[in-house]
């Protein structure tokens, strides 16, 4: 059983028809590409999976390990496993970071039915992933995401992802914002939570982050579908031609 | 329909008030029929008053008050908090009344006078007589005038020139009506006096049980050249009372003054609060959070009064409005001619985290001098979607994502509050009033 089974999936925002029918399976550790230019539909195949209000499925299903995910609240598909790591990190001033972490962190063990960490296991656990993504320790003590940097910014979204260990993580455009170095420390981030049970969807405008986390598999979104689907060498393809030719092709 | 004439808020007073401490002494007892009789003209408030335009007070007017209260004692036990700063003194007032048993104020230190203001007016006649009804004076303004009407107790703190108060001094009254059909009603009367380069903190709580009482407490506060007054209150009364504090601060030369309401208890509340900075390089920190839920009503009413050139004021409110409650905030800031070089700014945010849930906003400058720093912002809207959505993507439940949300934006505000401890206990305080405990 795969763990994400997306067949037939439209989507609407404000009434209008974003994804016109995507048909995508991910398996266990798997790491699939998705490619596209603006307007394509790639942020909005993110919220979707992620259960983002005003972002209306019409047709078609979801399912995450075999069970329906559109029927979940946001907060339970997190519980279950699912990771948004967001184009663009909220800034929330006036919540501590390290507050913030340990109560996502709490909230999906008590869903998954393990007990809950005090303050001292908590920062023991947190201190251990900061020294393995080798983040200092001040950025947890600011308040969540304000007035960070767009590097540390998608280096807090990486510390989540290792704190909260999911099955499925989406990365939403990570390299947006990001200049070649600041790229480079997240891929690597991204590279060290690899693993056979952890499956990874990778949104991205550009080719240049699959030089750094490599797929397994390259989809092109285009008009909401998904149009070609191939290797990693679909990719540098992409890079050459662009997305015209291949859309175009494709129609 | 009864009148405000009638309805007992003035009942026999000219009988009652030759009981009230003090009494006899020429210049009080002219003070108190002074208040009376601007009283009697004048009324509680209506809505046709501009600076009541938001706050009803005809359910206050209707009521039926028994004659001057204050001074019968609760009908039951009262349930006193420790002080939020730990074995610090602490002065307890039961229904506008001190409680000598039940105050701890130890001995006051060399160069302070901190007194009930009963035994003030044996004791310290002449400091009353140079500020009571001088720092707020009675002009047009029927609660300072009702409340002089019936001025018997309340606190006092003096502190003699470069005296430091180094723990906070707190008071807290505690209101339970007195036995009957009749609403009860007290006036406090507070006075703080700082000589120049003195520091103090002083924190005040008010709680109680339900009755429906009213209390109508004024402060005058007086803070000489390079003093420093830290001043922060804790309204939490029953959901039944109505709870108005007028609070009138003088700053001279190089004075300070932070001030901080936390606002969260009371069927109608109002904070009005008139600061002058009278002397050059004065500072006003005046600030507060409002939160309401039911049908509560939070007034909060400024007025700063930039007389002095090159004087600094900041207000920062914040407020969380549930359920039908209704937020007022009226914030005026005056720079008078003379007063170049005056920084004044305000800011008042709300959320309405219901449908139902109401904000008046009216801030307001009148800038009569040409070379100042001043601004105003107002904002009223919801919970932030995308931080919302953000918390809740990592597994946070929604409502414990809301709360956080909540907590933070408070913060913003409680964050103004210079004592350490005083804040964390507010912080507290605002946090059990979200998750919808009591105190």
């Amino acid at each position: 059983m795969n763990i994400l089974s997306i067949k037939n999936l439209h989507a609407t925002v404000d009434g209008k028809e974003i994804l016109k029918g995507i048909d995508l399976e991910i398996g266990a550790g798997e790491i699939h590409a998705i490619m596209g230019p603006n307007g394509s539909g790639k942020s909005t195949l993110s919220y979707t999976l992620a259960g983002r209000e005003g972002y209306e499925v019409t047709q078609g299903e979801v399912l995450y390990k075999g069970q329906d995910l559109l029927a979940l609240l946001p907060e339970e598909r997190a519980q279950a496993g699912i990771f948004l790591a967001f184009q663009y990190p909220v800034e929330i001033p006036g919540v501590p970071t390290v507050t913030f972490l340990k109560q996502a962190m709490n909230s999906v063990r008590k869903a998954r039915g393990e007990k809950e960490l005090d303050a001292f296991e908590f920062k023991k656990l947190m201190d251990a992933r900061l020294k393995e993504l080798n983040i200092v320790n001040d950025m947890v003590r600011r308040p969540l995401n304000a007035g960070f940097s767009g590097g540390e910014k998608k280096r807090m979204e990486v510390l989540q992802m290792a704190l909260l260990a999911p099955t499925l993580a989406i990365l939403d455009e990570t390299d947006s914002g990001l200049d070649i170095d600041a790229m480079k420390v997240v891929a690597e981030g991204v590279n060290a939570l690899r693993g056979a049970d952890r499956s990874m969807l990778v949104i991205t405008h550009y080719q240049r982050l699959l030089d750094y986390i490599v797929p397994d598999h390259v989809h092109v979104l285009a008009g909401g579908r998904i149009v070609r689907s191939g290797d990693k060498s679909l990719a540098l393809e992409l890079e050459e031609k662009g997305y015209a030719d291949i859309a175009t092709a494709a129609a | 329909m009864t009148t405000t004439r009638d309805n007992g808020l003035l009942a026999d007073h000219t009988n009652l008030a030759a009981a009230l401490p003090g009494a006899g002494a020429p210049w009080l007892d002219a003070l108190r029929a002074d208040g009376a009789k601007r009283f009697a003209g004048l009324g509680l408030p209506t809505r046709k008053d501009e600076a009541w335009k938001y706050t009803d007070l005809s359910a206050l007017a209707r009521s039926r008050f028994a004659p001057c209260c204050g001074a019968a004692p609760a009908p039951r036990s009262p349930e006193i908090p420790a002080p939020l700063v730990a074995d610090g003194p602490q002065a307890v007032f039961i229904n506008g009344r001190f409680d000598a048993e039940l105050s701890t104020l130890g001995g006051a230190p060399e160069g302070v006078t901190a007194l009930p203001l009963a035994q003030a007016m044996t004791q310290e006649p002449k400091l009353l007589e140079s500020y009571l009804g001088r720092v707020a004076e009675l002009g047009r303004k029927p609660l300072v005038a009702l409340n002089t009407a019936w001025l018997a107790d309340g606190f006092v703190l003096h502190l003699a020139g470069g005296v430091t108060l180094t723990r906070p001094i707190e008071l807290v009254f505690w209101g339970d009506a007195c036995a009957g059909d009749d609403r009860s009603a007290w006036h406090p009367r507070h006075l703080i006096v700082l000589d120049p380069s003195a520091r103090a903190t002083v924190v005040e709580r008010h709680i109680g049980r339900p009755g429906g009482h009213f209390a109508n407490s004024v402060t005058e506060i007086a803070v000489a050249a390079g003093a420093a007054l830290r001043h922060y209150r804790m309204q939490d009364e029953p959901g039944d009372a109505a709870h108005i504090a007028t609070t009138e601060v003088v700053l001279s030369a190089g004075a300070a003054y932070e001030g901080f309401v936390l606002s969260t208890g009371a069927a109608l509340a109002r904070n009005q609060i008139a600061v002058t900075l009278q002397g050059e390089g004065a500072t006003a920190s005046v600030n507060g959070a409002y939160m309401g839920r039911a049908s509560q009503i939070t007034d909060t009413t400024t007025l700063i009064d930039h007389a002095a050139p090159g004087c600094t004021s900041s207000q920062t409110y914040k407020g969380v409005l549930d359920e039908r409650s209704r937020g007022v905030f009226q914030g005026r800031i005056v720079v008078r001619k003379d007063a170049q070089k005056s920084d004044g700014h305000q800011s008042n945010r709300a959320i309405l985290l219901s449908d139902r849930a109401e904000i008046d906003a009216k801030p307001e400058l009148e800038i009569y001098a040409d070379d100042v720093k001043c601004g105003h912002g107002a904002t009223a809207g919801e919970l932030d979607d995308d931080a919302l959505f953000y918390l809740r993507a990592r597994g946070i439940p929604e409502h414990e994502a809301r709360g956080l949300l909540i907590d933070a934006f408070i913060d913003g505000a409680i964050g103004e509050i210079t004592h350490e401890t005083v804040r964390e206990a507010f912080r507290q305080r605002a946090e059990a009033w979200r998750q919808g405990g009591a105190a």
